[in-house]
């Protein structure tokens, strides 16, 4: 057992973040929110170049042949940018909706409850489903996440734990991104005459950001090495659930958090916290809820053990 | 990231997992909380089965008498012996997992073969003596004094909480070597004798009613300068490798533990109907979730230092801030699960509720805990 990532993992990390940074930084991000402009198909087709949502598609059906576990370390980076767009559902898509896999297709999914679809206006195609249903717009919280109501949705239970476990690491990504921005303001932002960081009551705020963050963070790795490594598929699903369930946690707790941590400006549309905060909400409703995960959780609990 | 255990380890976990079937069947149930003289014969004897059948110190290096297993190794020990209900380490938790530790790292050769195999065999139980009445969170701030006098030091001052006082040989003992030197540098690390002339143990009871902990008085303890661990004076950097023992693995094997205790709750509620409340079923679901996930965590962090070859790092107090609360949540389940007979100190959940109170402080406390994670790790400027 060696649960660390490799080198080659390392380098695919340090990759995807040079490559969200130099394309999908600050001010594009701040550009889509105003633009109002979610899915930039430039970017999605440099994605699908990368092999965003081909990752792990064989090579000899034009994919990267890589495995779960990297599309973890991918899908963090993603969510650490904020980088918006139906990325679980075109992932899942690829080799099964033609274009997914480069990119040149947006996909989404009926991967939310309640009737509603996100980035219906932008898609192609949705997962699962033979064409686009019509819809109506519905305003949402997140402003790079569109939502429509539909009449009924395509049955994506075969795709629900991978896209929990994709979901989950975009949620550790902005786990640690707004831990990142809470310490950085902590640091720098000063009253009673030193940083705010020096006060215990922020101290600890960060400390627990940390701490719901590294153990969603290994959930989700290990979620991810398990289930590919197919030790038992009961077992590897109940572990998904874990990931998404503390993952989510993670996600929305640190943005609260660190909207505290900012004070005034932390409540400002300036400030970013927001956005992570809205993502992280919408992420919560997506392929596997806190209750769903508690059920099948304690189900699995029960049958566990003699 | 592999969480595939090689065929060397999968045989090692078969072959203690026949053992483990074959000796536990046969052992009697460990005394109560009262008996401690008890408790220490039956905790030394569990130690010397282990150390007969090969089990003892493990990971710990050949020369301190260990058996060179990798990190893995004991981590798969850990998880059979709790999966099995094998009997806790109980009065031999400091020695194994924290002073015996600290003198294989920084101890002299000689000092490693006078300690390390009777800890490994059951010979002899160690205590920790580092908190004073007025020295707990602020460790640094101790005064137990330590006067050199030829080749000893003379001891005088008092230890307080020092858990297995009572049934203990011999103790990790902070004093104070050097009493002008700022306040983290006159500190030494020392091996004491327990029934040295001077020393007196005063037995606490604690809130769950027993007596693990006790007072310890120093008055005039001679103590030969050949016990001390690492240099004089610099006992603070000996103290701080002791402690990230202590918080980085010496809980380790209790996950498991836990997630048993888990299982049992939940096989309970579902013949007491209590299974029926969709907002209990679902706490037992999400902290059935939440031990997986420390599971994991552990295995990240044995891998980290397995890769670094080493003493494990502050990331312990991620997982100790993690896993006391979670221990202290699942007891609060367990209340719930049994209703009012939770009121009945007959229900081992009742001890164990009460016992769990202990997590966020004993080892350091939740909110230390956070000042390290913030100020080590985050790099927060420390306060004023
Ligand atoms: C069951 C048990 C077993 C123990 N066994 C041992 C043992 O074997 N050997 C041993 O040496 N010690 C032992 N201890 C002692 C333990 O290490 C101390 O209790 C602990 O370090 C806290 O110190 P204290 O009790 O003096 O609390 P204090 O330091 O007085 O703290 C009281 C409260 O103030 C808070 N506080 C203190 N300082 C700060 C700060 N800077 N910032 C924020 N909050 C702060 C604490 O978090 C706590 O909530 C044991 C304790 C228990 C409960």
């Amino acid at each position: 057992m060696d649960f660390q990532p490799t080198e080659e993992q390392r380098d695919l990390r340090a990759g995807v973040r040079d490559l969200l940074a130099g394309r999908y930084g600050r001010e594009a991000l701040r550009a889509s929110v105003d633009s109002g402009v979610c899915v930039d198909r430039g970017l999605w087709r440099e994605l699908g170049g990368a092999g965003f949502f081909a990752l792990r598609l064989p090579e000899s059906e034009g994919g990267v042949g890589l495995g779960l576990a990297e599309a973890v370390i991918v899908f963090e980076e993603a969510g650490r940018a904020l980088l918006p767009g139906p990325l679980v559902a075109t992932h899942l898509a690829a080799g099964v909706v033609p274009g997914a896999a480069s990119g040149t297709a947006v996909v989404t999914a009926f991967d939310l409850g309640g009737g509603l679809v996100s980035y219906l206006g932008e898609a192609d195609a949705v997962l699962g489903a033979p064409g686009l249903p019509a819809g109506s717009p519905v305003r949402s919280a997140d402003p790079l996440t569109p939502l429509h109501r539909v009449p009924a949705g395509a049955d994506v239970s075969s795709y629900t734990a991978e896209g929990a476990v994709l979901t989950a690491a975009l949620q550790v990504g902005s786990a640690l991104r707004t831990l990142e921005l809470a310490v950085r303001y902590a640091g720098e932002r000063e009253q009673f005459g030193q940083p705010i960081g020096a006060f215990q009551a922020v101290k600890h705020l960060c400390a627990q950001m940390l701490v719901r963050a590294e153990v969603a963070r290994t959930a989700v790795y290990a979620a991810a090495v398990a289930s590919a490594s197919g030790e038992g598929s009961a077992a590897g699903s109940s572990e998904i659930a874990a990931a998404k369930l503390l993952a989510d946690e993670a996600a929305v707790a640190n943005a609260r958090d660190c909207l505290q941590v900012h004070g005034g400006m932390g409540f400002t549309w300036e400030a970013d916290v927001h956005l992570h905060l809205k993502r992280a909400w919408v992420r919560a409703e997506q392929w596997r809820t806190a209750t769903e995960a508690e059920e099948l959780l304690a189900a699995e609990l029960l049958g566990s053990a003699p | 990231m592999d969480l595939a255990y090689t065929q060397e380890e999968q045989e090692f976990r078969a072959r203690l997992r026949a053992w483990l079937g074959k000796v536990l069947p046969e052992l009697p149930a460990r005394p109560s909380p009262d008996d401690w003289p008890g408790r220490r014969a039956y905790d030394l004897g569990w130690q010397r089965r282990l150390y007969e059948a090969g089990y003892a110190g493990l990971h710990w290096p050949v020369d301190a008498g260990g058996r060179g297993a990798t990190p893995t190794q004991h981590l798969i020990f850990l998880e059979e012996t709790e999966r099995a209900g094998a009997p806790y380490v109980g009065a031999n938790f400091v020695g194994l997992l924290h002073a015996g530790p600290t003198i294989a790292a920084e101890g002299t050769a000689r000092q490693r073969a006078r300690w390390l195999p009777p800890v490994l065999r059951g010979e002899e139980v160690w205590c920790q003596g580092f908190s004073e009445p007025d020295a707990g969170s602020d460790l640094a701030s101790l005064r137990t004094r330590a006067v050199r006098d030829g080749d000893a030091y003379v001891i005088t001052g008092s230890k307080i909480w020092t858990s297995h006082a009572e049934v203990a040989d011999w103790c990790e003992l902070l004093v104070r070597t050097d009493a002008e030197a700022p306040k983290h540098r006159g500190i030494s690390w020392l091996a004491m004798p327990m029934d040295a002339p001077g020393v007196t143990v005063r037995p606490l009871r604690t809130l769950a009613g027993s007596t693990e902990f006790a007072e310890v008085f120093l008055d005039e303890v001679r103590v030969p300068v050949a016990n001390r661990v690492g240099a004089e004076n610099d006992g603070w950097r000996v103290t701080m490798v002791t402690l990230s023992f202590e918080r980085g693995t010496a809980f380790v094997g209790e996950v498991v533990a836990c997630r048993r205790t888990l299982g049992e709750l939940a096989r309970t509620a579902k013949a007491n109907g209590r299974w029926d409340d969709a907002v209990l079923r679902r706490r037992l679901g999400r902290l059935y979730g939440e031990f997986g996930a420390l599971w994991r965590l552990t295995q990240w962090n044995v891998s980290e230092s397995e890769r670094s070859g080493g003493v494990p790092g502050i990331g312990g107090s991620v997982f100790k801030l993690a896993y006391s609360h979670a221990r202290q949540e699942l007891y609060e389940v367990a209340a719930q699960v049994l209703g009012p007979l939770s009121l009945s100190l007959e229900e081992e959940w009742t001890l164990d509720r009460l016992s769990s109170l202990s997590y966020t402080i004993a080892a350091g406390t939740s909110q230390i805990q956070r000042n390290i994670v913030a100020e080590r790790i985050l790099g927060l400027p420390k306060g004023r």
